[in-house]
């Protein structure tokens, strides 16, 4: 019996280890992927920069007009507007919000029967990489359009300190829940035809109840909560903002952490139950 | 290429396309929805904006729907039939680009044609009725000036943003990956020319609104049918410029277009 | 009279080199050599080389899609570039891995649109396209959509539209790659019968040797952007001493085996012995002094595989 648990006990270690260095090759190959993109970098970033610009007017526009009003709007002043807008450009890089199709392509051509092949739960066999390119992004796509705003326009900067480490965890969360949605989306492509109008629905939804076009506190009250538990998308791009512009106390930001930990939770394990089955539906009609 | 019959031909290659889209019935329908759905979002941005405030650089909701409208319809008329031009990198790629090469017909005719997007005609339907209802709320004066200016500036509008579709697709053969570029111009300057443009400050706004023509794509032929005087000081007639503007910018997008295609020619990518 | 004629063409490529994290270095790679090519009306003309060897990119600055970089080229006594449209009315293109088809339209409809494009008569548009549909077998599926074709029919399909307008010379990237056994010999028995007839120069670029043998008589090898052979197949066997292989078998081994100019022993195997033997070296003389030996059962000779010649031009 001892020698037995003995050998199971040194496998366990191993295939720790083993795992270990397979999260690491992974994530680091997304990492590399993506720094072989760079003239796609260059192209979004200065996008999401001539953006940041539009928006921030806008927003200026709002907040002067509030201020005549003798007032904040929503909660934000002119300066925590100016974050919003700018990291908000920055972040949509990191979460990846659009444009992620390569699920959804592997399943119209068949190449995803191999993803079953290799010894990573396809869940994590996509998550991984993806995690790569958000640190990859990070680095670029939302430093870029950060540093421009901050240059040109009056930033608010988290004036608590614990806000940077919140504001980590809270874009760690993003990712996370924005990877499962469109992880999601994508695996429609198991059960439907054309993923075209799930993709485009993804992709309204997201840019509008996610805080880019507006901060969905601009909503009335009632509304903006509803959208904010009711749905995951303020928890890919409007909740990181919000930590990073500290609309709310401490007390409130770690609430929304709360809110982000949930949705991610809920669409992870909807994504592990997706995944096993469509592989049932993949063994069993063979594609 | 002057032969009567050049016009025939195009005719049936974008009776072809319809076709080709139709025959995916479920997913045709879908995508003219969620198009009409696309429009929807952005005009929510506006109202949710004049939520929170009554004014906003000066202008009211109706004043502010009113360039709104006339920047959406012009955008979403070239958006349906030159959009698909960003898939340029796309096409340089997959060797479309040289099939068309082959061919008896103009480049740049070809490309348009065999892409066109008639799912985005939703639209462009949508854009029609955010006009009309914007021009009723701000009340604008029934004349036959306004009636010509109201036909007139989409048209213009249309021309200006395709060129912008154009001249910035075009970059594709310098820069295969440059997709993205695209949308700043694009969809950014429709983002731009949907306010007024009091709420831009300073060398931003003198950069696109005159710099780069946005200004005279809604914002001043607004000025002119809302009979209100320019807050930044330009004179009445500026309203009249689009048409002027959009040919001189098609002039200029056709001339970056034959220098690009010299280039990829050279190159070959 | 010559259809296409092209003298010193060449065609750079700039190619951008990673050195280091920020540096970069762009580097001017010839895709195309000097590459001198003059090919007569009615011939069927083979353009081979490995992977990578300027074929495509000849063929692309034959037909207008790319600027030569230096050089001059005429086809059809057209300079292609700038004559592109005119060019484009007397010459017929096939990519074998793209398609100039409408995608999602009945295949009938894309010819249909082809007239209007290349302003074909109906008349003549109509005979050339019964012409194809009897050959090709086009009739069953020429109301499918063209993405519910297979390989093999939407080959027959790309050729056919290459050819509505009646082009003087046909030029097909790889027609027959990614086909089946039975695509292949239709495609290759259509443009066997086409080439026959001498009106339609052809100019072929493939990478299946079965195609080479049995349609064309003169081939152009071209490696590194060069030209490396221009001749028939005979010349090419000749040149790169094919070597042809004679197997006997005896009663029983014999016990010595006589020795010839040119010819060598190449196994034993009991009372099996092949011999190869050198271009120059007589088959005859070799079969007289065997059979001298006495016990001769039988006799093959194999003649030499093109595969093996073009294998061994392409690693030389």
């Amino acid at each position: 019996m001892g020698f037995v648990t003995a050998t199971a006990d040194r496998l366990t270690i191993r295939n720790f280890i083993e795992t270990v260095g397979i999260f690491r090759t992974l994530s680091s190959s997304g990492f590399r992927r993506f720094s072989t993109y760079r003239q796609a970098t260059v192209a979004a970033t200065a996008t999401n920069t001539m953006f940041g610009f539009v928006r921030t007017y806008v927003m200026l526009a709002v907040a002067g007009s509030a201020v005549a009003a003798g007032g904040q709007v929503a909660g934000y002043d002119a300066p925590q507007l100016v974050t919003y807008v700018w990291a908000g450009q920055g972040l949509i890089g990191v979460v990846a919000l659009w444009g992620w199709t390569e699920l959804a392509d592997r399943i119209r051509s068949g190449d995803v029967v191999t993803d079953l092949l290799r010894p990573v739960h396809p869940v994590l066999g996509y998550l991984l990489p993806d995690l790569g390119r958000a640190a990859y992004a990070l680095l670029t796509r939302f430093v870029v359009p950060v540093a421009v705003g901050g240059l040109v326009f009056d930033m608010y900067l988290p004036q608590r300190a614990a806000t940077y480490p919140l504001f980590a965890a809270s874009v760690l969360l993003a990712v996370l829940v924005c990877f499962a949605g469109r992880f999601l989306v994508n695996a429609a492509g198991y059960w439907l035809l054309d993923t075209r109008g799930v993709l485009m629905g993804w992709a309204v939804c997201a840019g509008m109840l996610g805080g880019l076009y507006f901060p969905i506190r601009f909503l009335p009250d009632g509304l903006a909560a509803a959208v904010y538990l009711g749905t995951p998308f303020p928890s890919v791009l409007q909740i990181p903002l919000d930590v990073l512009v500290e609309r709310d106390p401490p007390a409130g930001q770690l609430g929304l952490l709360g809110i982000q930990a949930l949705w991610a939770g809920l669409l992870l394990t909807a994504c592990v139950l997706v995944q096993r089955r469509a592989e049932r539906r993949l063994v069993v009609q063979g594609g | 290429m002057a032969e009567p019959s050049t016009l025939a031909i195009y005719r049936r290659l974008v009776a072809a396309q319809v076709r080709s889209q139709a025959s995916y019935r479920a997913s045709f329908a879908l995508d003219l929805v969620s198009n009409v759905v696309f429009l929807g979002a952005d005009l929510l941005a506006v109202l949710v904006v004049f939520y929170r405030v009554p004014v906003l650089g000066g202008f009211s909701l109706t004043d502010t729907l009113l360039v709104f409208g006339l920047s959406s319809l012009g955008f979403s008329l070239a958006d349906l039939t030159v959009g698909n031009i960003d898939k340029m990198s796309r096409h340089v790629r997959t060797g479309l680009l040289d099939a068309v090469l082959i061919r008896p017909l103009g480049v740049l005719w070809q490309l348009l044609v065999l892409d066109v997007g008639v799912r985005r005609l939703g639209r462009v339907c949508s854009g029609v009725v955010v006009l009309v209802i914007a021009v009723r709320l701000a009340e604008v004066p029934v004349t036959p000036a306004n009636l010509l200016l109201l036909v007139v500036t989409p048209l213009a509008g249309a021309v200006f943003f395709s060129a912008v579709f154009v001249a910035t697709a075009t970059v594709a053969f310098w820069w295969v990956d440059s997709g993205e570029l695209t949308a700043a111009l694009t969809y950014g300057g429709r983002d731009f020319t949907s306010y007024p443009m009091t709420v831009y400050g300073g060398w931003f706004r003198h950069l696109l609104a005159f710099g780069l023509g946005f200004g005279f794509v809604a914002y001043y032929p607004a000025l002119v049918l809302l009979d209100r005087p320019d807050p930044l000081g330009g004179p009445a007639w500026l309203g009249w410029c689009g048409p002027l503007l959009a040919a001189v910018a098609a002039a200029l997008a056709a001339l970056v277009w034959r220098t690009g295609v010299r280039q990829y020619r050279s190159t070959g990518s | 009279m010559n259809v296409i004629e092209a003298h010193g063409l060449r065609k750079d490529f700039t190619v951008r080199v990673r050195k280091g994290l920020l540096r970069r270095e762009s580097r001017a790679v010839a895709a195309v050599d000097g590459v001198d090519l003059t090919v007569r009306r009615g011939e069927l003309l083979g353009y081979l080389g490995p992977n990578g060897a300027g074929k495509s990119t000849t063929l692309k600055m034959l037909t207008g899609v790319l600027h030569p970089s230096g050089g001059t080229v005429a086809v059809c006594g057209l300079t292609p570039v700038p004559q592109r449209i005119q060019l484009a009315r007397r010459i017929g293109v096939v990519f074998g891995q793209r398609s100039q088809l409408w995608w999602d339209l009945p295949l009938g409809d894309s010819y249909e649109l082809l007239r209007h494009i290349y302003r074909v008569p109906a008349a003549e548009h109509a005979a050339r396209l019964r012409r194809c549909r009897d050959l090709l077998e086009l009739d069953p599926f020429l109301d499918t959509p063209v993405r519910q074709l297979s390989l093999g029919q939407r080959m027959r399909g790309e050729l056919t539209a290459a050819l509505l307008h009646g082009p003087e010379v046909l030029f097909l990237d790889e027609p027959t790659i990614g086909l089946d056994v039975v695509s292949k010999q239709a495609v290759r028995g259509f443009l066997a019968e086409l080439g026959a007839t001498g009106d339609t120069t052809i100019v072929l670029t493939t990478h299946d040797l079965a195609d080479i043998e049995r349609l064309c008589r003169r081939i152009v090898v071209i490696d590194h952007g060069r030209v490396v052979h221009d001749g028939g197949i005979d010349a090419l066997h000749a040149r790169y001493g094919s070597q042809r292989r004679v197997v006997v078998d005896f009663d029983t081994a014999p016990a010595a085996v006589p020795t010839l100019p040119g010819v060598h022993l190449e196994a034993t195997a009991g009372p099996r012995l092949t011999f190869t033997l050198d271009g120059t070296a007589s088959v005859g003389a070799l079969v007289s002094a065997l059979s001298a030996l006495g016990g001769l059962r039988d006799l093959a000779v194999t003649e030499p595989e093109i595969e093996e010649v073009i294998a061994r031009l392409y690693r030389s």
